[in-house]
Order: C-alpha cells, then structure tokens, then sequence
C-alpha cells in the first residue's frame, strides 16, 4: 500500500487506524466532509480512506477556490483581458478553467495578454513596468488569499499606481459549510475544518457548526496522521456526545487566527450581497468584492462587466462533487470525457480538486473499487 | 495557488520594513511580511507563505514537516515553486 511505503510513521498510522475503529458505534455510518481541497489531495495521495474502517467515510466538500468559480465569472474577466490595453493577471491554477467561451489559455491563443503570476505583487510589478497598459489582476482564493490581494491594493495606493486593478473572484469559506448544512441532499455528521484558512480567520467563526447544527469540526494539518488524527477527534466527540470546535492544527493555526490579515481584508473588501458558486448556485454574503473606498482600484467599476450566467455543461456534475453528493468516479465523465489534461468541470483542472485528486492518485482504490462490484 | 509552502528568513531588508529575503526550496526570493508585523521575525525564523505573503511564523519542526509533505505531493508544488522562481516581488 502507497501509504506505509511512503510514510515513515505508518506504525503510529496503524495505531491511530485501531483506536478509530474502536471509536465506532456497531452498527453506525458516519460521514465527515473534508472541507479544505489540500486534505482531499492528501486523503487521494496517501490513501487514507484504505485505513479507515468501512464505517467512516470522507467526503469532499467546496474547498477548492478554482473549482466554485462559475462559468460566467471566466467569461467576464476574458471580456475585461480583450479590452484594448490590458493585460490580465491570474495565478497558473486559473489558466485552464473553461468558461462558456473557453479558457484563458484559449483566450491568450487568439491573442489576449493574459499572464500568469505567481503573487498578486508580481501583478503589481508588472503595472509599474507598462505604465501604458491596464493591469488587471483575477483574484480567487478563500479567506487565505483575500488579504494577499487586500495588502496588494493598498501598496498600489501607497505608491501611486493607477493603471492597476483587482477583479474580485474572493469567496468566504462559513457561507459555503452554511450552505451544505442547510441542504437537503447530504446529512453528515462532522467536519474536518480546513487548515490554511484558519491561519487567518481562526477558529471562533466555526462555533456556530456545533452551537446551531450540533455537529463537530476539528480543523485540520495537511499530513496523513493530521487526518487521521482528526477523524479520531471527531469520533471522540462523537463518542462522548460531544459537539465542539477543536483544533487539532494548533502549532499553526491560532485560535484567533491573525488580525493583521482580516484587517486588511475589511479595509479594502466588503462582502456582496449574494455570489454564484458553482455547484452550490446562489449564497448571500459569501463573497468579497472591492469597496467603494477603493474603486479606483476595482475592475467591475473600470471596466462593463456583461455578468452573464452560464450553465454547467450537462454531461458535468461538478455540482455534485462539490457538494459532497457524488464521488468524482461517479461523475458521467470521469476519466473519459474530463481529464486534467482535457478537463470539462473546474475539479479536474485544479490539482486541489477532488476529481483531479482522485484521478492523479485514486486510480489503485479505483481499480479495487471495480474489481469489489465485478465480485 | 492554494498552497502553504515554509521558507526560511535569511534577511531583513532595512529600507524595505515589510519585505524579507526568504530561501524556499534552494529558492532566495522577496517575501511580504508586512500581516506578520506583530510579531518579531528574524534571520533563522520559518514561516509559512502564501501568494508571495508570510501567514504565519512556524517552528522548524514544523517547516521540515510541511517540506517533506509539499515534496511528496509533486507535481503541485513543483508548479507552485516554478511560479516563485518567476515572482518578480522585489524592494521598489
């Protein structure tokens, strides 16, 4: 198995595998959804499903911010990099998401300047060198990335550049995990809260997972035992008829998360009134956009945005995946159809998404899933 | 771009208060520190970047830990730390 060759600690693994299974009621199924993209990349690279009792299983939640960027978004910021004198911006993850009109790769090909970069600094810097030119930068990203983008803005303020600007795609994780409590197709029993988002916003915005829907949350590392780790805090929880906000990342995460970063974001963004994710469709105050303070700064003021919807190709159920619904091996088009390198849904072009996880990854499971039916 | 890749400081620059030179992965490029100002960082100290930003400072245990994790996962870090090798974040 990849897991014990590849991780040193597979004894301590096995250990942690007993007392989780020790852990479950006979008789019960639970369901925790992993929040955070980066532990479905782990779960998939490390197969930690194969370590867990038949009992529990994961499931992928919306974590992925290249993956809840609708359609209608990519068309948008392929309108503002084909207006004349800009080059857009974006991090490499974006190059490759479809919209209804392409990617934009495929934008860049009829000959866009659309660039990738890796910071929304190296944007900035790029502003500074083509005074000329309108810089526009696409921001994605959760709570993780908006403040990143916020100190951009007031750097660009501090030095006095006026050609660039932001087109706000920021997402905020609570909206979303409101969301999928609230919806009628999945009932799961806990969370594995995601890591690097808490580093900024903490733990405290969590609470009300535990207070209002009775459920428990564990935030969560990145490594294997970090999961398995936290699954077995859920289970404890579980166990004693418990329901609270632990963190098990404590050596990063702080409880309170980092007022710095938050400052940042609530000088230069305030939340929209509602934003289409994909999958989830509609959820109020769940996105940031750039307020009126800086509009000088803010793309959808400089530029007529056309806003248009798009609906998700049929034969892609991204929707589902990104709901939890439907494993990415379920999907129509899983490994035929959508691949990371032809991909028709944001999960397989994202190396955080969940069917490119799985499809990088998952195929041994996959394989034994297959041979498991045919018996 | 999800990712939260450790580096190490290796230099404070004086006339540039919220930027350091920081080694990521045999890469020494500028780093953002200005949403860390509250704390102390120094020559020697770890932190945890994202987007060209230092989120937090982590111990070196810590640090060794996330780089053995990020090198397993291959491809996405070798596409994260090429866009870094590229970032042209520097003083001015």
């Amino acid at each position: 198995m990849r897991f014990v060759d590849e991780y040193r600690d597979a004894d301590t693994a096995r250990a942690l595998a007993a007392r989780i299974t020790a852990l479950c009621e006979p008789g019960r199924a639970y369901k925790f959804m992993e929040v955070c993209g980066g532990h479905t990349h782990t779960i998939y690279k490390h197969g930690i499903e194969d370590y867990l009792p038949e009992a529990v299983t994961l499931v992928h939640g919306p974590g992925c911010p290249v993956c809840v960027i609708p359609m209608g978004r990519v068309d948008d910021a392929i309108h503002i990099a084909a207006q004349p004198d800009v080059i857009m911006t974006s991090f490499g993850d974006m190059m490759r998401v479809p919209g209804g009109k392409g990617s934009f790769l495929d934008a860049k090909a009829r000959g866009a300047d659309i660039r990738m970069v890796y910071s929304p600094l190296d944007a900035l810097k790029i502003a500074k060198q083509n005074p000329s030119k309108r810089v526009v930068f696409m921001a994605i990203g959760f709570e993780t990335t908006a403040p990143s983008t916020a100190m951009t803005v007031l750097r660009a303020k501090a030095d006095g550049v006026d050609n660039f600007s932001v087109f706000c795609n920021h997402v905020t994780i609570i909206p979303a995990i409101k969301a999928i409590l609230d919806s009628p197709d999945l009932r799961l029993d806990a969370f594995i809260g995601p890591g690097h988002v808490s580093t900024v916003i903490g733990c405290r915005p969590y609470r009300f997972i535990a207070r209002d829907y009775g459920k428990p949350i564990v935030v969560a590392g990145f490594e294997p035992l970090d999961v398995l780790q936290s699954v077995h805090q859920i289970l404890t929880q579980l166990a004693q008829r418990r329901c609270e906000v632990e963190n098990q990342y404590a050596r990063v995460v702080p409880w309170d998360g980092n007022p710095k970063a938050l400052a940042a974001i609530n000088e230069v963004m305030e939340l929209r009134p509602h934003f289409e994710w994909r999958g989830l469709g509609f959820i109020s105050q769940s996105a940031l956009r750039v307020s009126a303070k800086y509009a000088r700064y803010d793309a959808e003021r400089i530029f007529q945005i056309p806003g248009g919807r798009v609906a998700d190709p049929t034969s892609c159920q991204c929707g589902e995946v990104l709901k939890g619904v439907l494993k990415p091996w379920e999907c129509k088009v899983f490994g035929t159809a959508c691949t990371p390198e032809t991909p028709i849904g944001t999960c397989m072009v994202s190396s955080e998404g969940a069917c490119a996880a799985y499809y990088n990854f998952g195929r041994f499971s996959r394989e034994r899933v297959k041979e498991a039916t045919r018996q | 771009m999800c990712l939260g890749i450790p580096g190490e400081i290796v230099e404070i620059l004086n006339d540039r208060p919220d930027l350091a030179m920081v080694a990521v992965s045999g890469v020494r490029r500028a780093i953002n520190i200005g949403l860390l100002e509250d704390e102390t960082v120094a020559p020697g100290d770890w932190i945890l970047i994202h987007v060209g930003f230092a989120l937090s400072k982590i111990d070196e245990t810590e640090a060794k830990a996330a780089l053995d994790f990020l090198e397993s996962i291959g491809q996405a870090y070798d596409d994260e730390i090429a866009a870094l090798r590229e970032s042209m974040i520097e003083q001015g």
